[in-house]
């Protein structure tokens, strides 16, 4: 029972990560990726995000749109939901978190946009419709290891960036091309975790 | 045609849900002390200098608001802004003093000349470190523009080797000054007066061969002003405010041409 939900976790963080092997939500992983503690503070709010989202998608896909005929409202009703996520977090960090708020800036408000957050939704359901034993827990605990990768791949990439700050770039690949000549080699080093998770679980 | 209607119902319901929740939600995290914090943040500039001290127009609004700062202390704002918040906040009308910044050097490319050059060094602040700067004047202005950078109001730029500030751009935030490594950059109150633009502080002897325009401490000025209001201290001319009537014989009298008499209309 446990085991199938590690593997998921496992798989969803490492070998699937939505960022480095599916390149969802490339904007705030290169646009936020500047300060390892606003990274910090963007990838837990697409984590909880995510993790809400999927909450509210999965029961509304499998409970109204699949018996109704009404899979193409699909994309629609998924970015209603999110959006409305994402206005309910700006709230409350508004209120309570303001610095964090004030340091996410327009990164925030796009998360209602961000492709990895719709990617998680859609995605979990298209596993659950093709494997039946992949349920409402399964597809939580898969959106959890979405958002822990998110923030790995923006953690790792935060770092990476603020070393690179410090270097001698030669003058035409200052900026945007080192930064994405680096994303690339940092995707490249995931796909060293192809079939870890199988492995280590003996599945 | 079913399915179009429970398309429609379904929409509708979901949106109208969501609107309600987020409402509410607003409604609850909703405090007044909010409301007027952003009310006094509507009037400031939004420039975040920091002239008044806090890291920006929303932290001193929020300041203001829970009354633990107070009024006039918005430079860029100057005297509009401190009236309308006094409105808001029903205060009794302060007195506000307009400003500027000057810099105290005129060492241009002509006047004086540099002793070594930098290759590959971009900053006053980083120039400074090395031989202070190069110029043969220790305390003069090092041209590479770290003040122009760091002031939002492009009120600053290069003219010959030389920062020269356009007082009627300046808003007297004071950002230049805490950039300027050399400290040559001051902030002086609107009226009129003469001001001094020079900063070394070396005896004459020195300072005349390192500059042009340098003032070397002859004390001209301060022998021909009958109020006292020009007199040297540490090899330098300095104006005391108070007295100074701006008549203009110590610009008259400077050998060096160092003395500018401000005069407004």
């Amino acid at each position: 029972m446990i085991k199938p939900l590690i593997y998921i976790l496992v798989n969803s963080v490492l070998t699937e990560n939505y960022v480095l092997s599916k390149f969802l939500g490339i904007c705030p992983f290169l646009g936020v990726s500047k300060r390892i503690n606003t990274a910090f503070g963007m990838s837990a709010a697409v984590t909880f995000v995510m993790l809400l989202a999927t909450a509210v998608t999965w029961p509304i896909y499998t409970y109204i749109l699949m018996p109704n005929n009404l899979i193409f409202l699909e994309t629609l009703i998924f970015i209603l939901v999110i959006a409305s996520l994402v206005q309910l977090l700006e709230l409350v960090l508004k209120k309570h978190v303001k610095t964090l708020y004030n340091s996410l800036g327009i990164y925030l408000p796009l998360i209602t946009t961000n492709c990895a957050v719709l990617g998680v939704t859609i995605l979990v359901i298209e596993k659950g419709s093709l494997d039946s034993s992949f349920g409402y827990i399964h597809a939580l605990i898969n959106a959890l290891g979405a958002g822990i990768g998110f923030m790995i791949a923006m953690l790792i990439f935060a770092g990476v960036r603020q070393r690179i700050e410090s270097c001698n770039v030669p003058n035409f690949l200052k900026g945007l091309p080192i930064t994405l000549i680096a994303a690339a080699l940092v995707a490249v080093s995931f796909f060293g975790f192809q079939g870890v998770a199988e492995g280590a679980l003996r599945l | 045609m079913q399915t179009i209607f429970f398309t429609l119902f379904l929409l509708g319901s979901i949106s109208l849900l969501a609107g309600v929740i987020l409402s509410v939600v607003n409604l609850f995290l909703k405090d007044k002390q909010n409301n007027l914090s952003e009310q006094i943040l509507e009037i400031l500039p939004g420039a975040n200098c920091g002239a008044c001290g806090f890291s920006s127009c929303e932290e001193y609004a929020k300041a203001l608001a829970n009354k633990k700062s107070r009024i006039g202390l918005c430079l860029p704002g100057g005297e509009k802004v401190s009236l309308k918040l006094t409105k808001l906040l029903k205060q009794k009308e302060i007195d506000y003093k307009k400003r500027f910044a000057h810099v105290k050097c005129r060492g241009s490319l002509e006047s004086t000349s540099k002793i070594a050059e930098f290759i590959n060094i971009k900053t006053c602040a980083a120039a400074n470190m090395l031989y202070a700067g190069g110029g043969k004047c220790s305390y003069g202005c090092l041209g590479f523009g770290d003040c122009i950078n760091a002031c939002e109001y492009g009120a600053i730029s290069l003219k010959n080797g030389v920062s020269y500030i356009d007082r009627v751009k300046c808003v007297g935030c004071g950002k230049c000054i805490e950039v300027c490594p050399k400290n040559i950059i001051v902030l002086l109150d609107h009226q009129n007066q003469a001001i001094v633009c020079c900063s070394n502080e070396d005896k004459g002897a020195v300072s005349k061969l390192a500059c042009s325009v340098s003032c070397v401490a002859c004390r001209m000025c301060e022998k021909t002003c009958h109020l006292g209001a020009i007199y040297i201290k540490n090899n330098l001319a300095s104006v005391d405010k108070e007295n100074c009537i701006a008549c203009g014989k110590c610009r008259e009298v400077c050998p060096r041409g160092c003395i500018e008499n401000l005069k407004f209309k």
